[in-house]
């Protein structure tokens, strides 16, 4: 009883930040910054989603999975938010107005 | 030879564990078990020798770090998400982004791996080239407080490097 109550809380919480994660994907200026809301907030409420899942099953046939998905859901989202970074930079898809330094630009020539 | 040889035992039994941990809990069958070595068994020869690369004493300090590492890490993705959360809901939209350079100390390929994976799910900043002979990273810095390399060191990798240099290194 107590852990089902836990684990919709969880899943409320997940749900919430995966929200706000699809809110900043709208709502933010440019590629980078949308990437930034989408990893942090969609990979927190996935998880939390994930956690609710096992704290209602337990140790079982459904309760396991959960945890398995939640370490490779917390390896790979970073890693693909760097790998779709990286490739639109040099597929030269331009920084928001609002960008006050861009390094990774005037590095440009020391990089090759 | 001898390393290659243990970092593919090493990876039959990962293997090995995630698949039993996915079929297997809760009820048992010898069809799925032997397909399950099979497997192992060929993931382990064909990809197996990347895994472990450098021979490293065990240390038990590196467990304590390794704790202390998945709980700061925790401690930072919520507060990541209640930064991107205060930012999106925010009408203004309060963003100052840019691209800042970093330096770290680290060598080793999973060292440098996991500061950029922590970086990137800590707030305001996300991972977006590695220079791996100079030791620099790119970051893509949502809320730019400082453009000077050594501040920005300080700022996002000081968090991390200690820990992780003590766990990969």
């Amino acid at each position: 009883m107590i852990s089902e109550i836990i684990g919709y809380i969880l899943i409320s919480i997940g749900l919430l930040f995966n929200f706000f994660g699809v809110l900043g994907l709208v709502r933010l200026p440019d590629v980078y910054n949308r990437l930034q809301a989408a990893t942090k907030c969609v990979t927190f409420g996935t998880a939390g989603i994930l956690a609710g899942v096992f704290v209602m099953k337990g140790y079982g046939v459904m309760g396991l999975k959960p945890i398995i998905c939640i370490i490779f859901i917390l390896l790979t989202a970073p890693v693909s938010a760097h790998v779709i970074s990286r490739a639109a930079h040099r597929a030269k898809i331009k920084l928001t107005d609002e960008t006050i330094i861009d390094k990774y630009e005037e590095d440009k020539e020391l990089r090759k | 030879m001898k390393l290659k040889t243990k970092s593919r035992i090493v990876v039959f039994i990962l293997s090995f564990i995630t698949y039993f941990t996915i079929t297997q809990i809760g009820r048992f069958d010898w069809q799925e078990l032997i397909v399950g070595v099979i497997i192992s068994l060929i993931t382990s020869v064909i990809a197996g020798d990347i895994l472990i690369v450098i021979q490293r004493k065990f240390k038990i300090s590196r467990i304590f770090y390794t704790i202390l590492y998945i709980f700061r890490l925790f401690v930072e993705i919520f507060k990541a998400n209640i930064h991107v959360a205060y930012l999106v809901i925010h009408p203004k939209l309060p963003i100052k982004p840019g691209i800042v350079k970093i330096k770290t100390g680290l060598k080793s390929d999973s060292g440098l791996t996991m500061l950029a994976n922590s970086i990137t799910l800590t707030p305001g900043t996300m991972t977006v080239d590695i220079n791996k002979e100079k030791g620099e990273l790119y970051i893509h810095w949502i809320d730019v407080k400082t453009s000077d390399v050594d501040k920005a060191t300080e700022l996002i990798g000081g968090r991390f490097e200690k820990i992780i240099k003590e766990i990969f290194e």
